[in-house]
């Protein structure tokens, strides 16, 4: 492949787990590991006090075990193919629902575990599962939110680079840039979010901080194409969504798009924000993979991550590195390369569509507390 | 490779197995599981480390031998003497 641009996660693997179980581990279990024991900690739950059959951990994937197989078909290569040298560790390692039950082994979680399957949507879909289980009752708490180890299979880099969607730039930080009329494509990058997702009436007996509250969500298909995103579909995504919350357009401050910078896929998003809230002059929509590049599993939770500050602070972040603005991608609200002060975000709206044609919108909304 | 050598590699493999563990005061004659926290999957490293450092084959009915350091070095010292 050669040099090729990605997000890469800085952090100590050993805060959370033993040298051993890093040995035996993957790396999406690492991140995954790694940010449920932040959350936890964040979150000021008293975890040795709870009952752990009651906690559950939803975590989207785009996919998990190509970088094994990977590492499997090296390995053995050394040995002119031989399989005796394939590794006993393969299958636990493998198995779709590995980095949830990492979570579990290294928190002691007899609840449920899985990962959701949803190409770039599945950060989204992590939350909107983790909600709808805790609605259903089957658990009180749930780790909900998204993993990417992607950065580790070349061949994830090799597929889009023969797609003609991996990105390139002189300057790396300048490579991710949708709707920029020079956009080439995505810069893919590792990562992991993960939220401690609660019933707001356990958040509120606790005394929880509250970060937001989701509100409403959707998750729909385009049924059209393998690859090519839908504007129809993604529209019609974002309005039930909206259904959902019991809100209309004109209630949303912030659209954090999934533009993930190919030519195409940015185009019919911006449609479909067009179609949905062309009439109203107060949506301010961004982009988050402009500075963090496509995190992939993890892109809708850490992307929703990157605009909850805004309840607090007014301040809407950019989308950056949109040096000429694609004409096809002019929509009103669009904030450009600078950070934009507002009065007040309430509601914000949070896209992440994926291969397959799969859309999911979650929409958040300000807490606030009775005595504000 | 002489009994030294065999207790050497064996304790080595283990040291890549078994990273948190101190290693400095293991017996011979106990059982590696009594020591240091080992499970049938870290055994199967054991036979794999084995199979690739030293092409050395151990059949699953012989896997008993691996029990102890003594017991390995025992086993291994015909395969491993000319190496």
């Amino acid at each position: 492949m050669g040099d090729v641009l990605a997000g890469v996660c800085d952090f100590n693997e050993l805060k959370y787990q033993k040298k051993k179980e890093l040995r035996r581990g993957t790396r999406a279990g690492s991140i995954a590991i790694y940010c449920a024991n932040e959350a936890l900690v964040d979150s000021g739950i008293n975890f040795a006090a709870r009952d752990k059959s009651r906690v559950g951990v939803y975590l989207g994937v785009t996919e998990h075990g190509n970088v094994e197989t990977e590492n499997e078909i090296a390995n053995i290569k050394q040995y002119d193919y031989d399989v005796k040298f394939w590794s006993h560790h393969h299958n636990p390692r493998t198995v779709a629902n590995n980095p949830a039950g990492e979570v579990t082994l290294n928190l002691g979680i007899t609840g449920p575990h899985y990962t959701l399957g949803a190409a770039c949507a599945a950060g989204n879909i992590g939350f909107i599962h983790g909600l709808q289980m805790l609605r259903l009752g089957e658990v009180d708490l749930a780790f909900a939110g998204g993993v990417s180890e992607s950065i580790h299979t070349f061949g994830i880099f090799a597929s889009f680079k023969s797609q003609g969607a991996l990105a390139t730039h002189a300057e790396p930080t300048k490579a991710s840039r949708p709707f920029d009329r020079d956009r080439n494509g995505i810069v893919v990058s590792e990562g992991g979010c993960v939220y401690t997702l609660e019933r707001l009436e356990d958040a509120q007996a606790r005394g929880a901080r509250i970060y937001g509250e989701i509100v409403g969500y959707a998750i729909n298909s385009d049924a059209s194409d393998f690859v090519l995103p839908n504007a129809e579909r993604q529209g019609q995504c974002m309005m039930a969504a909206l259904k959902k919350a019991g809100i209309t357009p004109a209630d949303i401050q912030i659209i954090n798009t999934h533009a993930t910078g190919t030519k195409l896929g940015d185009i019919q998003e911006c449609q479909a924000i067009r179609n949905v809230f062309g009439d109203h002059a107060n949506v301010n929509i961004n982009n988050t993979k402009s500075f963090i590049g496509h995190a992939m599993g993890a892109a809708g939770a850490l992307e929703l991550t990157g605009n909850l500050p805004a309840f607090d602070d007014g301040i809407v972040h950019p989308t950056i590195n949109v040096e000429n603005l694609d004409p096809d991608c002019a929509v009103r609200g669009l904030v450009l390369n600078e950070p934009k002060a507002i009065e007040r975000v309430n509601y914000i709206l949070n896209n992440s569509s994926g291969m397959l044609g799969i859309n999911s919108v979650v929409i958040v909304k300000r807490f606030a507390s009775d005595a504000l | 490779m002489t009994r030294e050598d065999i207790r050497a590699a064996i304790v080595n493999i283990i040291t890549d197995i078994a990273p948190d563990e101190d290693l400095s005061t293991l017996k011979g004659d106990v059982r590696l599981r009594d020591q240091i926290d080992l499970d049938s999957m870290d055994f199967l490293d054991i036979v794999m480390e084995l199979r690739k450092r030293y092409n050395v084959e151990v059949p699953e009915a012989d896997y008993m031998n691996l029990a102890t350091l003594d017991s390995s070095v025992d086993y291994l010292e015909p395969m491993l003497k000319s190496r």
